[in-house]
């Protein structure tokens, strides 16, 4: 695999090796004839060293969030391959874990979502949402389950009392607090953070990126962090991987990625992004058109049609992901010869 | 600043919403001026009335919310008659005169292009529609004027989208179309609430880039409302930033940014990412402690007082703060002893 020289095996606590989900598209009244498939993900490659947060980015439609669920085979891949170093299992491949398996896999990888509005039941109490898990897993029950629950409530900033109260009464904050709670109730080894804030107000941003920080330092936890936001995927992550229409298209260390890109399209991406400084009034690189269609992608390298720096080869040819640095993979033909703009650094000129 | 480029005037404005739970007072006394030609904007989080402003201003509050003090001054430049001052707090919300301005002298645009755009009638068929009602022109020519917005506004092939409908469009074309009608009839103000949250990043990079452009060659106000740091950054000259309906400080863009007084405007600014700033190890957001207020029991005195790190015991939590001018054209809602204290 392309990444395989770069691996220390005993660090690596998730690898996805070719990983595809294909969608169908069907037509026909009842749905039968299926005439097409939208490439949600297709064909990815990375690897998520232990106690590391890995952000995944890109926008709407490039698969982050499919690729997420379908780690936790909440999605049943169409093809490839994910190797989790489970730590009671050992080494496994999700894809395929039988039913026993998947439900010793699910204590110990979790997930927290976006919308802190419907990701709770309404009609569940804090304990129960919290400590549901527990129960059904058999870990805890009556009196020791609310002391388990109470815990995990004060962990997340959250008075234990609340236990006995609804979703509706809280803000979307700590709504997504109590999301959190509910993600470590099992302690887990991996959580995919898919979009934790993005629906929230910035003042709480802040505080929900902090206190998902602060437990991973104190649960040894290791995140997939799925965000369309680069200002934050940047602050949290060790390693950010950038997806485009399905395809991953660049991986790296953040500082890295951040500060020499490889891939023309991070390269608009973080141009696109607007500064918080009125100082900082650059041209953003405009992308023509729109992102491609996932059903009916475009030929050769999928971003070929909107990049001002597309040859002959681009149009014809799927570039494939390579090291091209140490710990620095790209798919793009012309990576060696581009010399792309960064941001990282670029505040300390201003 | 120069008072023969003002264009509205928003003064002591309060619009408040009359709910069974209670009454939540959304714009709480807000006071700002918007000048011609120049971007104003109004950045603030949820709650902070931001929305309710705009929409006050348009007269298009929806029920049981409606402006109950405050004046709404618009200058209008009459044909080489100099200008009417109007105040749109006073005209009725249906009237004539209200939707005469409303649509061709002041537009807007919102954040879902899928639900302010009809999935039932075609593109072309909703800018024609503005520019029929404000403009004496037939429907041949109300069509060629369509076509000529679209191109305006960089729609792929105008000719061709003008006859289709929202959803066979992607986002960032519906924002193009939403912006088209807005700006069909040349408008002196735009209107802009959070245009381009829904949108990926590169697809708001089109649309800011495109609306520069078109302020520059329109000569338009332009009033961005967002959450977003960023943006404002990149689009406004002078901004307003409202905490629970009322402005607590305003500035030139640069002074907000570099040189707030408030201590609301100074923990947003720390509270966010910034892409390419090194926070060196244990990196953790400057966050602002607490939670917006409850509108329904709001605290006493400052309402921003229980999330202070400036508070003053006594002061703050005791009396409301009445807006202070810091230096010319900058002004902050605070006891700025407190501050220093």
């Amino acid at each position: 695999m392309a990444h395989a020289q770069s691996l220390d095996n005993a660090s690596v606590l998730l690898e996805v090796n070719d990983l595809k989900k294909y969608f169908p598209i069907k037509k026909g009244f009842f749905s039968t004839k299926t005439v097409g498939y939208v490439k949600a993900v297709d064909g990815v490659n990375f690897f998520i060293r232990k106690g590391e947060t890995f952000g995944l980015v890109g926008e709407s439609g490039c698969g982050k969030t499919t690729t997420g669920r379908v780690v936790l085979r909440a999605y049943e891949p169409t093809g490839g391959e994910v190797w989790f170093d489970d730590r009671d299992m050992g080494r496994v491949n999700v894809a395929e874990l039988d039913k026993q398996g998947l439900k010793a896999l699910r204590r110990n990888t979790q997930m927290i979502f976006q919308d802190p509005y419907s990701s709770l039941n309404p009609r569940m109490t804090l304990l129960q949402i919290v400590g549901e898990s527990l129960l059904v897993n058999k870990v805890a029950r009556g009196n020791e389950l609310q002391d388990r629950v109470a815990e995990l409530l004060k962990v997340v900033g959250l008075r234990s009392e609340y236990m006995t109260r609804y979703p509706h009464a809280f803000s979307g904050g700590q709504r997504q607090r109590i999301g959190v709670a509910r993600a470590l109730a099992l302690n887990p080894q991996l959580v995919i953070c898919d979009e934790p804030v993005s629906a929230l107000d910035v003042s709480i941003q802040a505080q929900t990126l902090n206190l998902l920080q602060d437990l991973q330092e104190e649960f040894d936890l290791t995140y997939l962090f799925i965000s369309h936001d680069l200002s934050v995927v940047e602050h949290i992550s060790d390693r950010v991987a950038v997806m485009y229409v399905g395809k991953l298209v660049e991986h790296a260390s953040t500082e890295e990625l951040f500060t020499t890109p490889l891939h023309p399209y991070t390269e608009a991406l973080m141009s696109s992004v607007p500064k918080p400084d009125p100082r900082w009034r650059t041209e953003p690189i405009v992308l023509p058109g729109d992102v491609a269609d996932p059903a009916n992608p475009p030929s050769g390298c999928y971003f070929h049609p909107r990049c001002s720096y597309a040859k002959d080869i681009c149009a014809k040819e799927m570039p494939q992901l390579r090291e091209l640095k140490k710990d620095h993979f790209v798919a793009c033909h012309r990576a060696e010869e581009l010399r792309l703009v960064g941001v990282l650094g670029m505040t300390d000129k201003l | 600043m120069d008072d023969s480029n003002l264009l509205v005037e928003v003064k002591d404005l309060e619009t408040y919403f009359y709910l069974d739970e209670g009454m939540v007072r959304a714009v709480d006394g807000a006071q700002f001026d918007i000048y011609r030609g120049k971007t104003l904007g109004v950045v603030g989080e949820s709650g902070c009335g931001k929305s309710v402003t705009a929409r006050s201003i348009m007269r298009i509050v929806p029920k049981p919310g409606r402006i109950v003090g405050g004046q709404i001054l618009y200058h209008r430049a009459s044909n080489g008659h100099g200008e009417e001052v109007l105040d749109l707090a006073s005209l009725a919300a249906q009237g004539d005169r209200i939707r005469s301005i409303r649509g061709a002298e002041i537009a807007m645009v919102f954040q879902e292009p899928m639900t302010s755009l009809s999935p039932v009638h075609t593109i072309g068929n909703q800018i024609a529609e503005v520019i029929l009602l404000h403009q004496g022109v037939s429907k041949k020519e109300a069509r060629e004027l369509s076509i000529e917005m679209l191109d305006l506004v960089g729609m792929p092939l105008p000719s061709r989208t003008i006859d289709q409908y929202s959803h066979e469009l992607s986002g960032g074309m519906r924002q193009r179309a939403m912006i088209a009608m807005a700006l069909s009839c040349r408008p002196s103000l735009l209107v802009a609430d959070e245009p381009t949250t829904a949108l990926d990043v590169t697809t708001e990079a089109q649309i800011l880039t495109l609306m520069r452009r078109l302020q520059d060659e329109m000569g338009m106000a332009i009033m961005y409302i967002t959450h977003n740091l960023g943006v404002i950054a990149q689009m406004a000259e002078d901004v307003v930033v409202m905490y629970m309906g009322e402005v607590v400080e305003q500035a030139d863009v640069d002074t907000i940014f570099h040189d707030p007084v408030h201590p609301y405007t100074s923990a947003l600014l720390q509270s966010i990412p910034r892409l390419g700033q090194k926070l060196g190890e244990g990196r953790r957001l400057a966050s602002i402690r607490g939670m917006v207020p409850d509108p329904y029991a709001l605290p006493k005195g400052c309402k921003f007082h229980p999330r202070c790190g400036a508070f003053k015991a006594g002061l703050c939590d005791q009396i409301e703060p009445e807006m202070l001018e810091v230096s010319p054209g900058h002004r902050v809602r605070c006891f700025l002893d407190a501050k220093l204290g």
